[in-house]
């Protein structure tokens, strides 16, 4: 496969990931700050974390002097100046399709096609008040949509591994982050079981990454902090866990297995290593902020790695 | 002007034979069905995005080309003469590149004016002397079809640098298909959707030392393109890599491209770039578009450039008139179809005559294309004409004029309801080891009320083209 056509492909797969998380994100916010037992400060702090956990608070605070729930979604969600808005993640995402469109299935191409166009007219006509979530939700299912057609219709070869590469390198870090964001949700409290207001906002975290459920049907129990960054981060059968998203990572990328390809597969085979065998004891000891900003340097090595080993090897 | 001859209805109002199938079905089909399916046809070009950019406008614009639902209908006898002229006429074009590259046998005997080639800015010095795969030059040809008068047809211009539209001619037949499936069973309607394979076969024909399995490529410019669509869908359809000019790079052995895998050698390039982009070594030094060192691997024969550097020399306007000749010349044939009559403004006398009788003719850049920097006299403005009168004055070889051809009109849609619209028709003719051509080509329909401007960048709308069997 041309070198370009995998680049494309994988920023196809990146930025959709990345619109779908960015409303996860969001959502789970916005749910939070609805709760009525929150402090109005705490919930201009939440949001501060959204966009600081982005990396965008500079380019936010530049355009917007005072942060509040309804800029700081119209902000993620919808501003043309931010380049990871979901707007501009779609845009990218339909760019790139659009590129390789004789590499993908005239499905995959249409479906995000559509998506875009509907994302326009969103944008034009603005949200209902009461339609935030129904917002993040379209935003969800077209992004499961497009993932279940591509699993649907495309060949099972390297394009579609490119692909694949894109979408977990993408969620491994966005999980990370939503995590990172909220870490201080969980971590004051480690040891302090219980508490309405603390089951609310794990439960919430859960939900976000789609993960309320699995937590109940994995652990049969109280909500504890100590579980759900174990959920999140170790355990390889929860779909948006940095363990099963850094295996689907090793595994992919060891199946391309290009000639150049034996540095790839030492970081990814390493990261994963480390989370098939690590504790979470040992995780929560050595700090969870300071573990993820660890593990989010290595997902972006790893990108980059990518970038060397498959899109702009040095000359022929 | 005297009224257009109409593909439909003959003069009296009465249906035209061919056109009876088509149209008992569209009186029999209730008005609300028509008006969703063409709502459904909209909607359907909108999420398959097939669509085109619009130089001028805003950046990465996209626009849709409207598409009429009601065919452009060509009873087989027809075809069957229209075929073979547009085979002589491409034959002839080709054996023409192929001769003043080489001996130049054809201004030796005086057929055409030696300095009109020589010292044209289009004519490649640099290709002189090349041998190419099987003599040809111009493997995609787009010929302009026009009718006019008393429906006969005449050839408007021939396009045999880098013709565009055949995605079109394509998308509409999947689109009536899809619509309309009924109608393809009423009557036998000649298919057109092998034309890739076709495309592809050819392409594989012209590869350097007859390769049994060559690799071909199709090279755009890329998304911002006009026709970006076209080039991906070409690709996809042949089941090639569509490349960009970086994914290329030459070296000592040949043209490869960059794939995950290593490099991989590439042995035909269908390019949808210009010549002067091709190479920064060889053309334009600033073009980022193409692959440096590639003008020298073709010259060595290491790779296939399809169409060949050089054709523009042969679909210029000054060219044009000469057409008929190089047919007689090369095919030893009279031309089975006509030009259109072209005065020359470099002829004193031509001028004169040009400049007198501005208001009634179409004047045209020798060089242009697109549809872009001509004078439309019926239509235009006293303003308008005076001052392309001024830049005639100024430069009058750089112009050619041809009497305003009343073009044949075809029932459309439109606002109103329907009325008749001016036509034409580019078939596509390709050249490797034959010349072959699928049945019809793309009709475009210009659907401002008598406006005879058809190209796509101008307002102009396709239409399914259909070839009757018999």
């Amino acid at each position: 496969m041309l070198s370009s056509t995998a680049e494309h492909l994988f920023w196809m797969a990146r930025s959709m990931e990345r619109a779908e998380n960015t409303a996860r994100m969001l959502d789970v916010t916005y749910r939070m700050s609805l709760l009525k037992n929150t402090i109005p400060e705490a919930v201009d702090q939440e949001w501060i974390a959204v966009l600081n956990i982005s990396g965008l608070y500079s380019i936010y605070s530049e355009r917007q002097p005072l942060v509040s729930a309804t800029e700081v979604i119209d902000f993620m969600a919808f501003d043309e100046a931010n380049p990871s808005s979901i707007f501009n993640s779609l845009r990218l995402a339909r760019d790139n399709c659009r590129t390789v469109r004789g590499t993908v299935t005239s499905e995959m191409w249409e479906t995000l096609n559509a998506t875009w166009l509907e994302m326009k007219k969103l944008k034009q006509n603005g949200l209902p008040k009461d339609g935030i979530s129904d917002f993040f939700d379209w935003v969800k299912e077209r992004s499961h949509l497009f993932r279940g057609i591509t699993y649907g219709t495309m060949l099972h070869d390297d394009a579609f591994r490119f692909i694949r590469l894109g979408t977990f390198l993408e969620r491994a870090d966005n999980t990370a982050r939503i995590l990172d964001v909220k870490y201080h949700v969980l971590l004051p409290s480690l040891h302090d079981v219980g508490g309405a207001a603390d089951y609310y906002q794990w439960g919430a975290l859960l939900r976000s990454v789609s993960a309320f459920e699995t937590y109940r049907k994995a652990y049969r129990d109280l909500i504890t902090p100590k579980r759900v960054t174990e959920l999140l981060i170790l355990r390889a059968d929860m779909p948006r866990s940095l363990h099963a998203c850094v295996q689907e990572v090793d595994e992919q990328g060891s199946i391309i297995n290009g000639p150049r390809s034996s540095e790839l597969l030492r970081l990814t085979g390493m990261l994963r290593a480390e989370l098939r065998f690590g504790r979470i004891e040992d995780i929560i000891s050595q700090g969870l902020h300071e573990y993820l900003t660890r593990f989010l340097a290595r997902i972006h090595a790893i990108g980059d790695q990518i970038n060397s080993t498959y899109f702009w090897p040095s000359d022929d | 002007m005297s009224k257009a001859y109409d593909e439909m209805y003959q003069d009296a109002g009465s249906l035209r034979s061919h056109y009876s199938s088509y149209s008992q079905w569209l009186e029999s089909t209730p008005p609300e069905i028509i008006a969703r399916k063409r709502e459904e046809a909209d909607l359907a070009f909108h999420r398959v995005g097939i669509t085109f950019a619009v130089y001028g406008e805003e950046a990465g614009k996209e626009r849709l080309i409207p598409f009429d639902i009601i065919p452009r209908i060509i009873p087989s006898e027809e075809w069957k003469v229209m075929a073979a002229g547009l085979k002589q006429r491409v034959k002839a074009l080709n054996a023409f590149l192929h001769d003043i590259y080489h001996d130049q046998e054809i201004l030796k005997a005086g057929r055409i004016p030696a300095e009109q080639v020589l010292g044209n800015e289009l004519f490649r010095k640099e290709m002189v002397g090349i041998d190419l795969p099987c003599q040809v030059y111009a493997h995609i040809a787009g010929i302009d079809l026009v009718r006019a008068g008393k429906g006969e047809y005449y050839v408007l211009e021939d396009n045999l640098r880098t013709p565009s539209g055949v995605s079109y001619m394509l998308e509409d037949r999947k689109m009536m298909m899809r619509l309309f499936p009924e109608l393809f069973s009423r009557q036998s309607i000649a298919p057109v959707e092998h034309y890739p394979d076709l495309l592809l076969e050819n392409l594989r024909a012209v590869a350097p030392d007859h390769l049994a399995e060559p690799t071909v490529v199709v090279l755009t410019p890329g998304q911002f393109n006009s026709a970006y669509f076209e080039h991906a869908f070409l690709a996809q359809q042949m089941g090639v890599e569509l490349v960009e000019g970086s994914d290329l790079f030459v070296a000592e052995d040949g043209v490869f491209m960059r794939t995950t895998q290593g490099r991989k050698r590439v042995d035909v390039i269908y390019r949808r770039i210009d010549d002067d982009y091709l190479d920064p070594r060889a053309f334009k030094k600033d073009s980022v578009l193409g692959v440096p060192g590639l003008f020298n691997a073709y010259r060595k024969g290491q790779v296939t450039l399809a169409n060949a550097v050089g054709t523009g020399i042969a679909d210029d306007k000054a060219m044009y008139i000469h057409v008929p000749e190089m047919i007689r010349f090369y095919c030893g044939e009279e031309p089975i179809l006509s030009n259109v009559p072209t005065w020359e403004l470099r002829k004193p006398d031509d001028l004169k005559y040009v400049l007198d009788h501005l208001p009634e003719l179409v004047v045209k850049e020798v060089h242009g294309s697109g549809g872009y920097g001509m004078l439309v006299g019926p239509t235009s403005s006293k303003d308008e004409i005076a001052t392309f009168r001024d830049k005639i004055i100024a430069n009058p070889g750089n112009y050619i004029a041809q009497p305003t051809l009343s073009l044949s009109t075809c029932p459309t849609f439109v606002d109103s309801g329907v009325a008749p619209r001016h036509i034409d028709l580019r078939p596509f003719v390709l050249s490797g080891k034959d010349v072959t051509l699928v049945p019809g080509g793309l009709t475009r329909v210009a659907l401002k009320e008598g406006s005879l401007v058809v190209n796509s960048s101008q307002g102009g709308g396709t239409k399914d083209t259909w070839v009757l069997e018999n």
